[in-house]
């Protein structure tokens, strides 16, 4: 096992499918030359030439395009826009081709796209860097929307996202770069099927995704002070969604707090709690409770923005509004 | 007589010009048909007729090997026709049969045929331009000898992929063939009304691409250029800017009122219709004789009658697989 941070799992998962398959390159702004935006792709321009890390022009819409037709024809791109804002320049190309084509072809093509993209809030990017987003590619079908919170996820999901014979998008919160964990350099795809229980509890499931995962834990450890046992869901992936494990853990616990950085009206938050609801009406003790964003664009001014997102706090006092 | 394949694979005993001939008269009577059957409700949906633009997809296709890529748009009838995809599979598609090309979930304006390299047609104006320039990439990121050509209209000119797209390829010195249809209107809109510069072709330009404006309604006028530019293009020259200058008589689709344009400019139009005039040009050659014209005809009259019995009795796709390909697993 090596420690290494989440920025560097990505890197370690990109320089060993690079090496390993010659249909692999990789597209974005910046990633070359500038070494990434967030320094992922530092030093791969060295090692695997300006064929393969191709620096763009900024056109999120046709350098997204071009990646679709380079899949259709044989590649295996590996596509980086900057930011989830700066995403909604392709959005075309993402809902209108890249998740569209195998169904409007009647099965005649697919398109084995991986791309990848900073999301979240937490660093005073203010409103045009910040946005949790992933929610509305969830919404699409035709294609995976992953949302890796762990370094070994990190690494792991890039891996399996390549394997996939459909779009992958893999969702990176911006906050997460600098994260350190243990992985195995050696390990291959992980599961992308699955959520995971990160922490084991019997009172309330907290169920989260990315970085408000980690809040999810920390509010569990303030809550088992209170002796209140939190079990929390890192959902992983949000298509296609692993209902099966939050559900499970809502028979146990009987409760359940969603958490996440985007706004509460129409988020994915929502789409889980209609699915605790149709599926556990009868089980719940207490109605189903949301800690999401503000319905603000993001604020630049410190305070305001962490006024504006999901924190411990905030989740401790929805378990606690019910359970004490 | 030379005997040469067509792209569906069977064998003509037509000449070259006899043949762009068969393939433009098809195009019309498929379309003449499928207009028919719009306004009786077999067909429905969108309906965007090419019909007095058969030149261009005819001439154009000439140029491309089996081997290259054509990327279209909602105005695909022509362009799949002239790629030898079957009226069958087609008309099919039109009815929303399971046998059309695309098993009834694309209809009209989303014709693929992968066997072909037919790419598919794009609704979202622009949209096909970033495919067509990443099929190139592939091509030749894998050192293969291939072009790709995109077709689209003269509203795609004025959407930002056009401009982000004739960058990118002339960047990275991709093999694409860009073929502007330019039949003046974005739906109902002229292109003087859109564009603050109306020339097309000069557009290329401004990205170093070589552009340059083809008389549309003339079969072999398209037919030269294009090979000229996919010859040049092949060899690694890099991507090239075709603008076919055309027309198209009836409306934007079947539910177009034409308010925008008068008669008399359609008519001058039609005046200029591309398959009266080449055959014009053939019957003065020697080329085609009132007989020979009369078996084409007929010829093209029953492959579109045999195409709407095949479409008639296709079988509806089963309900059970509306959800069949939204992912390969």
């Amino acid at each position: 096992m090596t420690l290494m941070t989440y920025r560097e799992a990505i890197r370690s998962a990109l320089r060993d499918a690079l090496r390993s398959d010659p249909r692999v390159f990789l597209m974005g702004e910046d990633i070359g030359r500038y070494g990434g935006a967030f320094a992922v792709s530092h030093g791969l321009l060295e090692e695997f030439g300006p064929e393969r890390i191709r620096d763009t022009p900024l056109m999120e819409s046709t350098f997204l395009g071009a990646g679709i037709g380079a899949a259709l024809n044989g590649m295996r791109p590996i596509v980086e826009i900057m930011t989830i804002n700066f995403s909604m320049l392709a959005m075309d190309q993402v809902l209108n081709n890249a998740a569209t084509l195998r169904y409007m072809s009647g099965g005649q093509v697919n398109i084995p796209l991986v791309v990848r993209m900073a999301t979240g809030g937490g660093r005073q990017m203010a409103a045009q860097h910040s946005h949790s987003l992933e929610g509305w590619y969830a919404h699409i079908p035709g294609i995976s929307v992953l949302t890796p919170a762990t370094v070994a996820d990190a690494r792991g999901m890039l891996l399996a996202a390549l394997e996939e014979p459909d779009p992958v998008f893999i969702m990176e919160h911006a906050t997460l770069y600098r994260l350190e964990g243990e992985v195995d350099e050696t390990s291959g795809a992980c599961d992308i099927r699955k959520a995971a229980v990160r922490r084991e509890g019997s009172h309330v499931s907290l169920i989260a995704y990315g970085a408000c995962v980690w809040k999810a834990l920390a509010a569990a450890d303030r809550l088992a002070e209170k002796g209140i046992e939190a079990e929390v869901i890192d959902l992983r992936v949000l298509r296609p969604l692993d209902s099966e494990t939050f559900l499970a853990s809502v028979a146990k616990t009987r409760g359940a707090v969603i958490i996440e950085e985007a706004w509460r009206t129409g988020g994915f938050a929502a789409e889980v709690s209609a699915q605790i609801m149709e599926n556990m009406f009868d089980v719940l003790d207490w109605p189903v409770q949301r800690v999401c964003g503000a319905e603000v664009p993001a604020p630049y001014a410190k305070h305001m923005e962490d006024a504006s997102l999901p924190q411990v706090e905030d989740i401790v006092e929805a378990v606690e509004t019910q359970l004490v | 007589m030379t005997t040469r394949t067509r792209r569906g694979g069977k064998k003509s005993r037509l000449s070259n010009e006899l043949e762009l001939l068969r393939q433009m008269l098809l195009i019309r009577r498929f379309e003449e048909r499928s207009s028919e059957l719009y306004q009786i409700g077999k067909i429905r949906g969108f309906l965007h007729l090419y019909i007095g633009e058969e030149a261009v997809a005819v001439g154009a296709m000439q140029a491309l090997t089996a081997e290259d890529a054509v990327v279209s748009t909602y105005r695909e009838h022509g362009h799949a026709l002239a790629r030898g995809m079957s009226a069958n599979c087609l008309m099919a598609e039109l009815y929303g049969k399971a046998n059309g090309c695309s098993h009834g979930r694309g209809g009209s304006m989303h014709f693929f045929d992968v066997t072909k390299r037919f790419y598919g047609g794009y609704a979202i104006v622009g949209g096909g331009l970033p495919i067509a320039v990443g099929l190139a990439l592939a091509d030749k990121m894998a050192g293969r000898q291939r072009v790709t050509a995109c077709f689209f209209g003269d509203g795609a000119v004025a959407e930002g992929e056009f401009h982000e797209s004739m960058n990118l390829a002339k960047l990275w010195g991709l093999p694409v063939l860009f073929i502007c249809e330019n039949n003046l209107y974005a739906m109902g809109t002229a292109l003087s009304v859109t564009h603050s510069v109306t020339d097309i072709a000069f557009k290329g330009q401004a990205y170093g691409v070589p552009g340059q404006a083809v008389d549309g309604m003339d079969v072999v006028a398209v037919e030269s250029a294009t090979k000229l530019a996919a010859e040049r293009i092949r060899k690694g020259g890099g991507p090239e800017l075709l603008e076919m200058r055309t027309y198209r008589f009836r409306g934007h689709s079947l539910a177009d009122p034409e308010l925008y344009r008068s008669k008399e400019e359609v008519q001058r139009w039609m005046e200029r219709d591309p398959i009266p005039a080449f055959e014009k040009r053939l019957r003065d050659t020697g080329q085609l004789t009132q007989a020979g014209r009369d078996e084409i005809e007929e010829d093209v009259k029953r492959e579109v009658e045999a195409a709407v019995e095949f479409a008639e009795a296709g079988p509806w796709e089963a309900i059970e697989d509306l959800t069949r390909y939204v992912s390969s697993r």
